[in-house]
């Protein structure tokens, strides 16, 4: 597989030993927040077809990061490349155009509220007239069922549970065939069962699709059976990156004190 | 040296404020001259705008005519001029209260449920959702309720005109006694054109006032219930202000 760009960090090296290529890149990204420094020169490489799950203490700028890598927010400094564009300098013409290969599942699912599951769901199809609407009737529940919601199509947002919710924005997610997929802490707020079936559910989905999964959780140590890589942000730097077996080991105090104990910081 | 840095940061912030709605209002524009064109979202929002104020707009415009009737009657008749009583009323509607009283109550009714609508969609992040699926949300949110506005209020103004100098007749000459001959013959020697076009004017650039305001404070709502509760206050008093200083500029320029 080919590079886009140069990569000099270990861990980016390792990324392409192992054979993957980098599908994002973040390169000195700095963000300043109601003037408060969030991210202070974030380097990261996302390897493709894998899922990366980014931890880190709430308030570190996560979200934030996430938001950087489909153009949501722009960097201060730094830059965001996507298979090789830097996001901060294309027009929105182009940057819609880039869009097309990410979706993202937000924390609160984001579903639109003034329509039912199975219109979400058949709204990004809809919006973009790829498929004709026969297409659409049969393609949509379809996508339900898989996502374990048959049967909800006709319900509205305001009429699902929290988890029902998630599964829904998951559904809407894949449904455009996204190579790439954002999850912005996609268990925050469920049970642990549910959790657990969200996570079971993002694992089959990505064993199905093979999209590039990027993922904020708080979930420990729950996400590493999930993960490919873990990555963890720390005074808005990319502290450490293994394979996510491997991260676990790591000696890294810091690391060490926020993967062995999560209760007390994860929650805080 | 604090309290000129403190007066210097509101007017910064002022300006920069005024420059963001500027820009929001150009973006806005842009976006309506592009594909595709959103026929049911510009009719879903001129139902909602339009259709579901007429009868606030109504009910307001019916009782303005009638208590313009009664205190224009008094006026007049100490003139003995109680025939001219429906050029007053006529002339007040169609320059003035029509387009301002109408669009002030679409402010009140359809301006802040904009305002709530759009923060509702920003702190919930539906409009973040709209846009990694590669949709503008200016295109997609905002274009069809600024056509919507600049479509519907000059209705409604017509509307608030029409219904307002019938609650002038009413009490003029069902109540008061004027001659009905008169009351009609007035207005068809005092209305020009001029008043209408005037007054349509007004009520086209109040439209664009309102959706402009109500959906830039939506948009950029802060992300708490308290800031979408400020959001909205602010949307409508501003949008009201806006109002009334425009249309001193524009009734200056069109005298």
């Amino acid at each position: 597989m080919g590079l886009f760009f140069n990569l000099g960090s270990p861990v980016e090296r390792a990324i392409i030993d192992m054979g993957s290529s980098i599908i994002i890149q973040l390169k000195g990204v700095e963000k300043t927040l109601g003037g408060q420094p969030v991210l202070r020169g974030v380097d990261l490489g996302i390897p493709k077809g894998d899922i990366t799950t980014i931890i880190g203490p709430s308030g570190e700028g996560k979200s934030v990061l996430l938001k950087h890598m489909i153009g949501l927010m722009r960097p201060d400094r730094g830059q965001v490349l996507v298979d090789g564009v830097d996001l901060a300098k294309i027009h929105d013409r182009e940057l819609n155009e880039m869009r097309k290969k990410f979706a993202m599942l937000f924390q609160s699912a984001a579903l639109f509220d003034s329509m039912n599951v199975f219109e979400n769901v058949a709204f990004p199809l809809r919006e973009k007239r790829l498929v004709s609407e026969p297409d659409i009737q049969r393609y949509v529940p379809e996508m339900l069922e898989r996502v374990g919601l048959g049967k909800m199509g006709h319900k509205f947002p305001s009429e699902l549970s929290g988890g029902m919710k998630k599964r829904a924005g998951l559904a809407r997610a894949l449904v455009m065939g996204p190579e790439i997929i954002l999850f912005d802490e996609p268990t925050t707020g469920l049970d642990p069962l549910m959790a657990h079936a969200i996570h079971d559910l993002i694992l089959a989905m990505h064993k199905t699709f093979g999209f590039t999964g990027i993922m904020v959780s708080h979930e420990i140590p729950k996400i590493f059976p999930i993960s490919d890589w873990v990555a963890m942000l720390k005074n808005g730097k990319i502290l450490a990156m293994e394979r996510s077996n491997d991260f676990q080991r790591l000696s890294d105090p810091l690391v060490q004190e926020f993967i062995s104990v999560p209760g007390s910081i994860a929650a805080s | 040296m604090n309290v000129i840095q403190g007066i210097g940061a509101r007017v910064i912030s002022q300006i920069e404020e005024m420059g963001a709605m500027l820009l929001f209002l150009m973006r806005s524009f842009w976006w309506l001259f592009r594909p595709p064109l959103r026929l049911f979202q510009i009719t879903k929002q001129m139902h909602f705008v339009g259709y579901k104020s007429t009868f606030v707009v109504i009910l307001t415009a019916l009782f303005t005519g009638m208590v313009l009737a009664l205190q224009g009657y008094y006026s007049l008749r100490k003139f003995g001029s109680e025939g001219l009583l429906g050029s007053a009323v006529a002339l007040s509607m169609i320059r003035e209260l029509g387009p301002v009283l109408a669009s002030l109550m679409v402010t009140a009714r359809a301006g802040s449920a904009m305002t709530a609508e759009i923060g509702i969609m920003r702190i919930t992040e539906q409009i973040d959702a709209l846009e990694t699926m590669a949709i503008n949300s200016l295109q997609y949110l905002i274009t069809p309720k600024m056509v919507a506005s600049l479509i519907s209020v000059p209705l409604l103004v017509a509307l608030f005109d029409v219904v307002g100098i019938g609650g002038g007749y009413v009490v003029g000459v069902k109540l008061l006694g004027v001659s009905g001959g008169s009351y009609w013959s007035s207005i068809e020697s005092a209305v020009e054109w001029r008043d209408v076009y005037g007054g349509i004017l007004k009520s086209i650039s109040f439209g664009l006032i309102i959706s402009w305001v109500c959906c830039y404070k939506g948009y950029f709502t802060k992300m708490s219930a308290e800031g979408l509760g400020k959001a909205t206050t602010e949307s409508v008093v501003l949008a009201s202000v806006l109002i009334l200083v425009w249309d001193y500029f524009l009734t200056s320029v069109l005298l």
